[in-house]
C-alpha cells in the first residue's frame, strides 16, 4: 500500500484524531509527542516500509522501532489503521487486559516489532537488529523514531558510534525534534544543539526536514534509503511541533501528558475531522 | 508546614508531601541541591526548583549521568536529593548507585516516585517492582517507603539528615492516612499500628493501608492480627519482626514489589534463623506488572487486603505448636 502525499495527509489528519479521542476517552496519555511524530509514523507505514500486516512476523520485513515509547498513543492508531489489528480496539487503550496502554509491547500488539518505554534503548536494539538481518543476508531498512529528550541518554551516542563502525546502513534514525521534553523546552533542560553536525561527526548521514511537511517527510525517508548506500547510518532530524493538530496544545510542553476538555475535543473534532 | 495543616497533607500523594518538605528544608540548609533527569516536575520537587533555582541542576533525560554526578556533589560536602521514577534509579542507573554511591558510602538521598505499580498503565517498563532487591543487596543503603503523606513529611526530613546513602520509595497517587496522630518518625524503628495476637501483618509503603483493612477483616472473624508499619526496609527493625515472631507465632508480609528479595525475604530470614514460625509473603509471585487502572492491576495481581487476609489465614494454619 503506498498513499501519495496528499492521501498520506488526510490519513494523518484522520490518525491525529483517533489518537486525541483514544486519549481523551481513556483520560490522559502523551498528546504532544504522539501528535509531532504522527506524519513521520503515517508515511513509514503507508507509504515506505516493506511489510505484510496480513504476515506481520516476515522475516525479510522492515523494522519499526518506537524507541520514545510513550509516543504509543500516536503509534497504536497507525497500526491499528494499517490493519494490524482491528480500530475497534482503540477504546480499550489503557484498560485492564488490553493489548495496548500507554508504552508499546511486542507481544501483545501485533505489528509492533520492540517493546519500549524506557527512553534511550530503541537505537542500540535497531543497532542490533540491523546487524541481524545483514547476517542473514536480508536488505531490510530498520527505522528507529527517537524522541529529542530521549537524546540526552548515553546509550544513543554509544550505538550511534557503534552503527557507524559496523556499517550500518540500513539502519535509519528519526529525530522528532518538536524541542521539548517532560519539564520543558528542551534548550532550557539540556541543549542539544549543534544536532545536525553531533550526528556528522559521530560517522552518520544527515537529512534535516520539516517533520511536519508530508512531502518533505516522504522525501527525505525515500532519500534516507538512497544514502544508505554510501555505506553509513542515516539520520534525519525532523523538525517538528509538539501537539501537531490540536491547536491547544501545539508547542507547549505541558502537553507531554494531558487530557483533552470536552471543548478541545470538539474544537480537534472540527479541525481534524472535516473535509 | 508553609500553611498547611495536616488534613490538608493527609490528601495529597506522597510525592506532593515529599515536594513540600523538601522546599522547606531548602530554606534551612543551604547545602541541600536537587538533581533531576527532566522530571523535575512529575517528582514534585518544582517548587524548590522554583524557591532554590541557583541549587537545581536538571540533567535532561540522563539518568545514569545524574546518580553519578549526585556521587560528586556528596564528595565536595554537599547534599544532593536526586529525584526520578523508581525503576530509573534502581535498574537504569544501577551500577552507578552501587559503585559511585554505595560502594564510597557517600551522602546522597535517592528520593524514588512512582514505584511499585502507581504508574500502572504505564506497563512493565515504568513499574519499580525490583527496587527494594536491588538496594537492599547494596551494603551502605539505607531504604525507606513511608506509608501515607504525612508519614512522606517526616521521613524526608530524617532521610536528609541521616548520614549515608538512603533510597526512599514513594507512589504516585494520593495515600490513604494510616498513621493517627502525631508520632516520631525513627529510621529503623517500626510502628506497631494495630496490637494483635495470631498473626503480624508486617507490611511497608502503600501496602501499610492494606494490611490494616485486613486486620479489621480478620478480627470481624474473631482473629486478632497486629499490623506493623515497617517503614524502614534496610535496616531492619529486627527486634519487632523477633518479638512479633514470639508473640503472634506467624507472619504475612505485604508490598508492592517482587516477593523476591523485598521485604517478605528480609524478615524471613531473620525470622528463619532466630525464632523459626510460618512467614506467608504477599508481593509479585515472579511475574511483570501489568497495564490497566492501578487499583484493578493490584487486585488481579494480589496486592490487596483479601490477599493478605488469605495468606493471614494460610500463615495461622501452618503455625507451629
Ligand atoms: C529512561 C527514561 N527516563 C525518563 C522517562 C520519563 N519520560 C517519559 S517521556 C519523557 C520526555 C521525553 O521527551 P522527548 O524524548 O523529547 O519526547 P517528546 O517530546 O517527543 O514526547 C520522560 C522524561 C522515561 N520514559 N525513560
Amino acid at each position: 500500500m503506498k498513499l501519495t502525499v496528499s492521501e498520506l495527509e488526510c490519513k494523518a489528519r484522520e490518525l491525529r484524531l483517533d489518537s486525541i479521542e483514544m486519549i481523551a476517552q481513556a483520560g490522559g496519555g502523551h498528546l504532544g509527542g504522539s501528535l509531532s511524530a504522527m506524519d513521520i509514523m503515517t508515511a513509514l507505514y503507508f507509504n515506505v516500509m516493506r511489510i505484510d500486516p496480513e504476515h506481520p512476523m516476515k522475516a525479510d520485513r522492515d523494522r519499526f522501532i518506537l524507541s520514545a515509547g510513550h509516543k504509543a498513543a500516536g503509534y497504536v492508531p497507525v497500526l491499528a489503521a494499517r490493519g494490524y489489528f482491528s480500530r475497534d480496539l482503540l477504546p480499550t487503550f489503557n484498560k485492564l487486559d488490553s493489548r495496548f496502554g500507554m508504552h508499546p509491547d511486542m507481544h501483545k500488539i501485533p505489528g509492533c516489532d520492540a517493546s519500549t518505554g524506557s527512553l534511550g534503548h530503541g537505537l542500540p536494539v535497531g543497532l542490533g537488529m540491523a546487524l541481524a538481518l545483514r547476517l542473514d543476508g536480508f536488505d531490510s531498512k530498520v527505522f528507529v523514531l527517537l524522541g529529542d529528550g530521549e537524546l540526552h541518554e548515553g546509550t544513543n551516542w554509544e550505538a550511534a558510534m557503534g552503527a557507524a563502525q559496523h556499517k550500518t546502513s540500513s539502519l535509519v534514525a528519526i529525530v522528532d525534534y518538536n524541542k521539548c521534553s517532560m519539564d520543558g523546552p528542551i534548550d532550557q533542560v539540556v541543549s542539544l544543539e549543534p544536532l545536525v553536525d553531533k550526528w556528522k561527526s559521530f560517522g552518520w548521514e544527515t537529512i534535516r526536514i520539516d517533520g511536519n511537511d508530508m512531502a518533505q517527510v516522504l522525501g527525505a525517508l525515500k532519500e534516507a534509503a538512497d544514502r544508505g548506500n554510501r555505506g553509513n547510518p542515516v539520520v534525519i532530524v525532523a523538525d517538528t511541533v509538539k501537539g501537531k493538530g490540536a491547536a491547544f496544545a501545539e508547542g507547549d510542553y505541558r502537553w507531554h501528558y494531558g487530557c483533552p476538555s470536552e471543548d478541545q475535543l470538539a474544537e480537534a473534532r472540527t479541525a481534524l475531522g472535516g473535509e | 508546614m508553609a500553611g498547611l495543616s495536616m488534613a490538608d497533607i493527609e490528601k495529597m500523594s506522597a510525592r506532593d508531601a515529599f515536594g513540600l518538605a523538601l522546599s522547606e528544608i531548602g530554606a534551612e540548609n543551604v547545602n541541600v541541591v536537587l538533581l533531576g533527569a527532566d522530571a523535575i516536575g512529575s517528582t514534585r520537587a518544582a517548587g524548590f526548583a522554583k524557591r532554590f533555582p541557583d541549587r537545581t541542576f536538571n540533567f535532561g533525560i540522563a539518568e545514569q549521568e545524574m546518580i553519578s554526578a549526585a556521587a560528586g556533589f556528596a564528595a565536595c560536602g554537599k547534599i544532593p536529593v536526586a529525584t526520578a521514577y523508581g525503576f530509573l534509579i534502581s535498574l537504569r542507573a544501577c551500577e552507578q548507585v552501587r559503585s559511585d554511591i554505595c560502594y564510597p558510602n557517600l551522602n546522597v538521598k535517592l528520593m524514588s516516585t512512582h514505584t511499585g505499580l502507581t504508574m500502572a498503565e504505564a506497563g512493565t517498563t515504568h513499574h519499580s517492582t525490583e527496587d527494594i532487591a536491588i538496594m537492599r543487596s547494596f551494603a551502605n543503603m539505607t531504604i525507606v517507603a513511608p506509608s501515607d503523606s504525612v508519614e512522606t513529611v517526616k521521613a524526608v526530613r530524617a532521610v536528609i539528615d541521616y548520614p549515608g546513602p538512603v533510597y526512599l520509595r514513594m507512589g504516585r497517587g494520593e495515600t490513604e492516612s494510616v498513621n493517627r496522630g502525631d508520632y516520631e518518625f525513627v529510621i529503623g524503628k517500626a510502628i506497631t499500628l494495630r496490637e494483635g495476637t495470631a498473626v503480624t501483618i508486617i507490611a511497608c509503603g502503600i501496602m501499610v493501608a492494606e494490611a490494616l483493612k485486613a486486620a479489621a477483616k480478620l478480627s470481624s472473624e474473631g482473629v486478632s492480627a497486629r499490623v506493623i508499619n515497617m517503614h524502614t526496609i534496610k535496616p531492619l527493625d529486627v527486634e519487632a519482626v523477633l518479638r512479633a515472631a514470639r508473640e503472634t507465632g506467624a507472619i504475612v508480609t505485604a508490598e508492592e514489589h517482587t516477593v523476591i528479595g523485598g521485604l517478605g525475604e528480609a524478615v524471613a530470614g531473620v525470622v528463619c534463623e532466630n525464632s523459626p514460625v510460618p512467614v506467608v509473603k504477599v508481593g509479585l509471585n515472579d511475574c511483570y506488572g501489568i497495564i490497566g487502572p492501578e487499583d484493578m492491576v493490584k487486585q488481579r495481581l494480589g496486592l490487596d487486603a483479601e490477599s493478605i487476609f488469605k495468606a493471614a489465614k494460610k500463615a495461622i494454619l501452618h503455625k507451629v505448636d
